[in-house]
């Protein structure tokens, strides 16, 4: 087992983790954080995507023990108290979640590119969502709550 | 030493030498799917992905990108190559390029490697390091198969390295969408007009990649009467010629994602549409 410590969503964890287990396993199995979906652990799917110190990752592609002092970011993070994060509202609003299982991942990714790109034209939400499957939506409804998220946390 | 995280390269290559069962992690895209899957259980791993000096890229006379560089990296500072910024751009998704790194291509030495034909068509070197010392290997030499090449267990890969080669270069690749594929083919087509030298290699088309030299000579001649330096378009015989010299190059087979005999004819496409993109280039 290795002893490793983290920084998730600002709070300081420790854990004792097996040597080959990734961080969504941590996450979901030991940190009591099940927001982030378990589906391909491969890397295709997107639905475990995270903040690894302000940078989008699979975290079923990170090692826990090689991950030994990060700051990790997970959808828990977004939205507060019953009160959900402007881009979680939009999502709800634009009707872009149907079964509900990619959103979480979508939800990182989308807060990720609007934290570095305020107002994305279509094409780059395109590639920036490109990591993220989702079998229902046919993701038309979730490019429109991406711009619906943009112009909502910045008033264009 | 179960999990040990690095420090430095010489931390790296110590941690390694120790213990034979040491394999090495950097931005796990390839070895966490292997180990999420059950594939291989490493009984110790060295994690690289926060060795400051190899996430270095400079152009101080030769480029020299070092192995933990990562393919947003690259898209943000393309180390003067046009066609691997194309390549680097063409990598999975924004998740995988933030954590894929370009060492890792180096190492995994699959066919379908996105950077692996830039690398060989810029007759890049690759610099690998172990207590023992520094080896340079020509990237011609590197790879001995598919997922197979002339590392040592006990040696790093630090950095990629290779002569400037000007603006005349582009990468293309053919999969079923745009994120997330693995190359159905891809080529790199490099086009040093100061040093008169032209570079093509296939990825996806055989079992290592493979360069097109009767396609090289060939474009170096119609360089030779268009002028190097300018910016004029070949004939589009002369490109479609080009085109079909390349596929004759490659040594495809049928698998899930395409049959020889497409991967032979989509070559011969990127190639005659590469060479038309880059003799105009600048």
């Amino acid at each position: 087992m290795n002893d490793v410590r983290l920084r998730v969503n600002g709070v300081a964890r420790q854990t004792a983790v097996p040597d080959h287990e990734s961080l969504l396993t941590t996450l979901r199995e030991r940190l009591g954080l099940p927001g982030s979906k378990n589906a391909c652990e491969q890397g295709e799917c997107g639905s475990c995507s995270v903040l690894m110190d302000s940078e989008l990752v699979c975290s079923c592609l990170v090692l826990t023990a090689g991950a030994d002092g990060r700051a990790i970011e997970t959808v828990e993070s977004l939205g507060a108290d019953g009160v959900l994060h402007p881009v979680q509202q939009a999502f709800v609003d634009a009707g872009a979640v149907q079964c509900g299982f990619c959103t979480p991942g979508l939800i990182v990714a989308a807060y990720a590119l609007l934290r570095e790109n305020p107002e994305p034209s279509d094409l780059e939400v395109r590639e920036a969502l490109s990591g993220n499957l989702c079998r229902c939506t046919g993701y038309g409804t979730i490019l429109a709550a991406v711009q619906r998220a943009s112009r909502a946390m910045y008033r264009r | 030493m179960a999990v040990h995280v690095a420090r430095d390269v010489d931390d790296a290559t110590r941690a390694v030498a120790v213990d034979e069962r040491a394999e090495l992690i950097a931005g796990g895209t390839d070895l966490m799917v292997e180990i999420n899957f059950g594939r291989r259980r490493p009984g110790a791993l060295v994690a690289i992905d926060r060795v400051q000096e190899l996430r270095g890229i400079s152009r101080s006379g030769r480029v020299r990108v070092g192995a933990g560089v990562t393919y947003t990296q690259l898209l943000a500072d393309d180390a003067g190559s046009a066609a691997l910024r194309e390549a680097s751009r063409s990598v999975g998704s924004p998740q995988i390029r933030n954590a894929g790194t370009i060492g890792g291509n180096i190492a995994t030495s699959s066919p379908a490697g996105d950077a692996l034909p830039v690398l060989a068509a810029l007759e890049a070197t690759i610099v690998v390091r172990s207590v023992r010392g520094e080896r340079r290997v020509p990237f011609a030499e590197w790879m001995t198969g598919p997922k197979r090449n002339g590392r040592a267990r006990d040696e790093i890969i630090v950095a990629a390295e290779w002569e400037s080669a000007g603006p005349k270069q582009t990468f293309m690749k053919v999969g079923t969408r745009n994120a997330m594929v693995i190359a159905v083919a891809s080529l790199a087509l490099v086009v040093d007009a100061s040093r008169r030298r032209v570079g093509v290699a296939l990825g996806s088309c055989g079992p290592t990649i493979l360069r097109a030299d009767r396609a090289q000579s060939f474009a170096a001649g119609v360089l030779d009467e268009l002028g190097w330096e300018r910016q004029a378009a070949p004939t589009e015989t002369a490109c479609a010629e080009f085109g079909a010299l390349v596929a004759s190059a490659a040594r495809p087979i049928d698998d899930v994602r395409g049959t020889a005999a497409y991967r032979s004819h989509v070559l011969s496409v990127m190639a005659a549409r590469a060479l038309a993109r880059v003799a105009v280039l600048g």
